[in-house]
C-alpha cells in the first residue's frame, strides 16, 4: 500500500563489480553466459528470442503477444490446469512475455528440480497445445487489457507519440494488436507466430546461480530439443517521423500527460555511451537531474520527469515524460524548450560531467546483486550485441570521456526545432 | 552535543540462524532506545542502510492530512549543515540510490550503495534524525509536488480512487480510512511549521528501527551504528500516538463508483480482519494460507479456477490478505467479469463459490502444492537483500519482532485445513465489510 506514494519506485538494479561471466557453448552450438553463484540453491535461466511483436503482420498484429501469454496455457498431456499445477509441484517460476522486438522466457528453479524444471519448460516452448478454450479465455483477457490500455493517458501518450514517430511501421502499432485484430488471430495465426518467433537462431541465453558450465550446457541441449533452427526474416527498420509540433489528444482528468521528444542514437552507434551520459544529466530519471531541478524542486510542476534513449533493434527515439497540472502545461512546455536549447548550444559542464562519471561507476555494479538480475543482464547484454568483457571494462569507457566529446554530442542529439509533443488531457492556453 | 554518556552500548545481541541456507541476522538494541536488524548476504559489494520510523499517517493530527508525507519529502531539504538536496546529491555522487516511503504505520527512508560507503550513509541518516532545517523557499514548491504527486497517482488513476472510497467506507473511525497522501483540501493547508511540529514530536532514536542489509560484518556494522546513532538522545516527546478504534461493525457497506475511464468494471470487496500480531500470528497465517487457496494463482488457486475456468464467467478474479499493519488487517476478494455478465451476477458467483469452498473442504493436493510453493519462496527470497531488509523493516514497525518474521513460514507450516476453514468463516459475515463496484457511468454491465 506505500508502494505509490515512494517517491520514485526503486530502480531495480543489483549485480557485482567484478563479474565473473563464463562463457558456455553447449555439444549441440547454443551459446550462453553464465555467472555461478553456488550459495543459494536455485538457478535463474532469462532466455531472450529477438523479433517479438514486430513479425506480426498489420492484419494480424497481436498474434505474437496472444502466442507467449498462451505458452503456460497447457503442453503435451497437459491442459492449462495440469500445466498450472505441475509448475506449483515444482515451485518454479516460468514467465513468457511478448515485447515489441523480443519474446522472452524467465525460468526460476530450484537446483534439485532442475532436469524436471528443463523438461516441463520444453514441453511448453515446443508442445504449446493452443486449446480453443484457452484462446478464448485468454483473448478476452488481452481484449480488456486493451480497452483499460485505451482509457489510460499514458499509453495514449505512448501509442500516439510511436505512431507519430514512425507511422506504419510495426514499431508505430501498438505491439499488443487492437481489439479488432486480437479478436480475429485463429490457431493458424497463434501457431504460425509460435514458429516465426520461437527459434534456435534468434535466442541470447543468460543464466546464474546454482549450476556448471557444463551442467548448464547438457540443459540447455535438452531444452533446445525439437525448437525449430530458423523462422521469419527480421522487418527493416523504422525511420523517425514525426513533425515539429504539438498534438493535442483530449481526456478528462485533474492533469494531462506530456510525451515529448525527436529522434535518437541508434543503439550500435560508436558514440552511444556519449549520448547515454548527456541523458542522464538531463533527464536520466533521477532527483539530481536539470530537468528534475527545474521543474520539480525549484518550481514544484511535476512530480517526476525523465528522459530516456529508446533506442530498438530497428529504429531509435530520444523521448521524455511528466504529468502535471493542466493549468501547468504551456509553462512546462516553454521550460522544456528553453533547456533543451540550453543543452544543444551550452551542453553540460565540466563538473556535471565529473559528477555523472562518478555517479554512473559507482552505480555499474549495484546492478548484478541478484541471480534473477544477473541472469536477464547476461541475456540482454548479448540480445544489445555488447562484448562479454564489456561489464568489466565499461567503468573506463565513461571515465575517458571528455567534455568536448560529451559536448559535441549534445549538439548532436538535442535538436530543439524538431520537438514533437502529444498531450494527453485538457491543457489550458493550447489548441 | 551534550549526551556522549548515552552512547556505546548495545543491549540485546542475538544471532537467529535459521534455514540451512540462511545468511544470519542480528538484532541489537542501542541505549538511546535504536533497534538495529543486520542481515549479512555478502554475495555482491552492495549494501542497504535503512532508517524506518514507528509513524505514519495513522498518527497525524486532524486536519493534517497527509503531513507524514509531506515530512518525508522535506526530510530531503537540507539540515543545519547540508544544503537543501545535498543529501541526495551526496548518496548520487557516491554512485547510490535514495529514496523513502510512507505508510500508515511507518515511515522509512533508504539508500542502496557500494558497501564501502556504509558509514556515510549512517552520518547523514544519523544527521538528519536530529537535526533538519529547511525554509518557506524550500517547503512551499514542494507542497506543490506532492499536491502534483497525488494528481498523479491517485486521482489520474481510477482504481486508486477506488480503492481510497473502498478504504474510507471500510474504516468508520480508524485512521486507516484516510489516505496516506492526503485528503487535497487538508493537503493545500500543510505548512512546513506543522511539518516541523510532526518530526520534532515523533522523530529520534527511541522511535526508530535501522536496518542494514548485504555486504558487511555484523560486528564491524554494529560497531559503525554506535559511532554514528549513539550518540543521538532519545526524544522525550516520543509517545505512542493513541489511534481511534473501530466501533463493532453492524452493517455491511456498499459503494459504486462510476467513472467513465473504467476499462474493466469489477467488484472487490474488503473485509475487516486481524492482522500479524507478535507472539500469536496463527490466524493471520491461516488468512495468508485462504488467500493463496482462493486467489494465489491465476489458474489454479478456487476463484479463478471455478469462475474463470470452468464457469467461464471471470476475466479474473482474486482474493488477498493484507496483514502487516498495526491494528487491523483486509482480506479482499474480487471479480472481473467478462462482457455479459452483470457485476451483481458477477458478486453472486463469487459468493456461491466461496460458500462451496467453505463447505466442500480444502483440496488436499493443493494444499500441499501451496505449502511446496511458500517453502521455496523462503530460498528464492534469499536472492534479494533488499526485500529481506524491508520484511524486517515493515515487520518490526507494526509491533513485530524479529523472531516473528523469522518464524512466519513456521507458523504457515503449522497451518491445517481445518484452520483455513474456520478462517474462511469470516467472510461469510457481511457485516465488517465493504462491498465496491467500479464502472462506467453508463452501466454498461449489462450490454452484449
Amino acid at each position: 500500500m506505500n508502494r505509490w506514494i515512494a517517491i520514485f519506485v526503486l530502480i531495480a538494479a543489483p549485480l557485482r563489480a567484478e563479474v565473473d561471466i563464463t562463457h558456455v557453448t553447449s555439444a549441440s552450438g547454443l551459446e550462453a553466459w553464465l555467472v555461478e553463484e553456488r550459495s543459494i540453491p536455485f538457478v535463474s535461466l532469462e532466455l531472450i528470442f529477438a523479433g517479438g511483436a514486430t513479425l506480426d503482420s498489420d492484419e494480424e498484429a497481436g498474434a505474437v503477444n496472444l502466442m507467449a501469454a498462451l505458452l503456460s496455457e497447457g503442453a503435451g498431456e497437459l491442459d492449462a490446469q495440469r500445466f498450472a499445477a505441475r509448475t506449483e509441484e515444482l515451485a518454479a517460476r516460468l514467465q513468457f512475455e511478448a515485447g515489441r522486438d523480443t519474446v522472452s522466457v524467465s525460468a526460476r528453479f530450484l537446483t534439485e528440480d532442475a532436469e524436471d524444471v528443463i523438461h516441463h519448460l520444453r514441453l511448453a516452448l515446443t508442445e504449446p497445445r493452443f486449446d480453443p478454450p484457452a484462446i478464448e479465455r485468454v483473448r478476452g483477457q488481452i481484449v480488456a487489457q486493451l480497452r483499460r490500455d485505451a482509457l489510460n493517458p499514458n499509453t495514449i501518450a505512448s501509442q500516439a507519440f510511436a505512431h507519430a514517430a514512425f507511422g506504419a511501421h510495426p514499431y508505430g502499432r501498438e505491439s499488443n494488436g487492437t481489439p479488432e485484430t486480437v479478436a480475429l488471430l485463429d490457431r493458424d495465426a497463434i501457431e504460425a507466430a509460435h514458429r516465426n518467433a520461437i527459434t534456435r537462431d534468434r535466442v541470447f541465453i543468460g543464466a546464474a546461480g546454482d549450476i556448471s558450465a557444463e551442467d548448464l550446457g547438457l540443459l540447455l541441449d535438452r531444452l533446445f530439443e525439437g525448437i525449430p533452427v530458423t523462422g521469419a526474416e527480421p522487418v527493416g527498420r523504422a525511420e523517425f517521423l514525426a513533425e515539429p509540433g504539438i498534438e493535442i489528444i483530449p481526456f478528462v482528468g485533474p492533469q494531462s500527460v506530456v510525451a515529448f521528444g525527436h529522434a535518437g542514437i541508434p543503439r550500435d552507434d560508436p558514440e552511444f555511451l556519449t549520448a547515454f551520459v548527456v541523458n542522464e544529466v538531463f533527464g536520466g530519471g533521477r532527483f539530481g537531474t536539470r530537468l528534475m531541478q527545474s521543474l520539480r524542486t525549484e518550481r514544484g510542476l511535476t512530480y517526476g520527469i525523465g528522459t530516456f534513449l529508446s533506442s530498438g533493434a530497428l529504429g531509435e527515439t530520444y523521448q521524455g515524460r511528466l504529468s502535471t497540472d493542466n493549468a501547468n502545461v504551456e509553462m512546462v512546455i516553454e521550460l522544456l524548450r528553453d533547456e533543451w536549447a540550453r543543452m544543444a548550444r551550452d551542453g553540460i559542464t565540466a563538473e556535471e560531467l565529473e559528477r555523472i562519471q562518478t555517479y554512473l561507476t559507482g552505480a555499474y555494479p549495484l546492478r548484478f546483486d541478484g541471480n534473477s538480475s544477473i541472469a536477464s543482464s547476461m541475456a540482454s547484454m548479448q540480445y544489445q550485441g555488447f562484448d562479454i568483457d564489456y561489464v568489466n571494462i565499461r567503468n573506463d569507457l565513461v571515465n575517458a570521456l571528455t567534455l568536448e566529446q560529451v559536448n559535441d554530442m549534445a549538439a548532436r542529439l538535442y535538436d530543439p526545432e524538431a520537438l514533437f509533443f502529444v498531450i494527453v488531457g485538457q491543457p489550458v492556453g493550447l489548441n | 552535543m551534550f549526551a556522549h554518556h548515552i552512547a556505546l552500548a548495545a543491549l540485546i545481541v542475538a544471532s537467529l540462524l535459521r534455514p540451512a541456507y540462511a545468511e544470519p541476522v542480528t538484532y541489537a538494541q542501542l541505549e538511546n532506545g535504536l533497534e538495529i536488524v543486520v542481515i549479512e548476504d555478502r554475495r555482491a559489494p552492495v549494501v542497504v542502510h535503512m532508517v524506518w520510523y514507528r509513524i505514519g499517517a495513522a498518527d497525524e493530527p486532524v486536519l493534517q492530512s497527509g503531513i507524514a508525507h509531506f515530512l518525508e519529502h522535506l526530510m530531503f531539504k537540507g539540515t543545519e549543515s547540508m544544503a537543501p538536496g545535498e543529501f541526495s546529491a551526496l548518496v548520487e555522487a557516491n554512485g547510490g540510490r535514495d529514496n523513502a516511503f510512507t505508510s500508515w504505520d511507518y515511515t522509512g527512508y533508504f539508500q542502496r550503495v557500494a558497501s564501502d560507503r556504509l558509514e556515510l550513509m549512517m552520518q547523514m541518516e544519523a544527521d538528519r534524525m536530529q537535526n533538519l532545517h529547511f525554509t518557506e523557499a524550500e517547503w512551499l514548491p514542494e507542497r506543490d509536488v506532492i499536491l502534483e504527486e497525488r494528481g498523479q497517482v491517485l486521482e489520474s488513476r481510477v482504481g486508486a480512487q477506488f480503492n481510497e472510497a473502498m478504504m474510507a467506507a471500510l474504516y468508520k473511525t480508524h485512521p486507516y480510512g484516510i489516505p496516506i497522501i492526503g485528503w487535497r483540501h487538508e493537503m493545500e493547508t500543510l505548512t512546513g511549521e506543522m511539518a516541523m511540529a510532526f518530526y520534532q514530536q515523533h522523530y529520534g532514536p527511541n522511535n526508530a528501527i535501522l536496518v542494514i542489509a548485504g555486504d558487511v560484518d555484523t560486528e564491524d556494522a554494529l560497531a559503525l551504528a554506535r559511532r554514528h546513532y549513539g550518540d543521538i538522545p532519545p526524544n522525550p516527546h516520543v509517545a505512542e500516538v493513541r489511534r481511534a478504534a473501530e466501533p463493532p461493525h453492524l452493517a455491511e457497506r456498499r459503494l459504486v463508483f462510476k467513472d467513465s475511464r473504467v476499462g474493466t468494471p469489477y467488484v472487490n470487496r474488503m473485509y475487516l480482519v486481524p492482522p500479524r500480531r507478535t507472539g500469536d500470528q496463527s490466524e493471520a497465517a491461516a488468512l495468508q494460507m485462504l488467500a493463496a487457496l482462493l486467489g494465489g494463482s491465476a489458474t489454479t488457486s478456487v476463484l479463478e479456477r471455478r469462475l474463470n475456468f470452468e464457469e467461464g464467467i471471470a476475466l479474473s478474479a482474486w482474493a488477498s490478505y493484507s496483514g502487516m499493519m498495526r491494528d487491523y488487517g483486509t482480506f479482499s476478494v474480487g471479480i472481473a467479469p467478462v462482457e455479459g455478465v452483470s457485476l451483481e451476477e458477477a458478486e453472486a458467483a463469487m459468493d456461491r463459490v466461496i460458500v462451496e469452498f467453505l463447505q466442500e473442504g480444502v483440496d488436499l493436493e493443493q494444499f500441499e502444492r501451496v505449502r511446496h510453493q511458500m517453502r521455496a519462496s523462503e530460498i528464492y527470497g534469499l536472492d534479494d537483500a533488499q526485500a529481506r531488509a524491508r520484511r524486517f523493516g515493515v515487520g518490526l514497525s507494526i509491533g513485530l519482532n524479529v523472531e516473528d518474521v523469522k518464524g512466519w513460514i513456521d507458523v504457515i507450516e503449522a497451518i491445517t485445513p481445518e484452520d483455513v476453514i474456520a478462517a474462511g468463516e469470516n467472510l461469510l459475515d457481511r457485516r465488517a465489510s465493504v462491498t465496491g463496484y467500479l464502472t462506467q457511468p453508463a452501466a454498461p454491465e449489462l450490454s452484449q
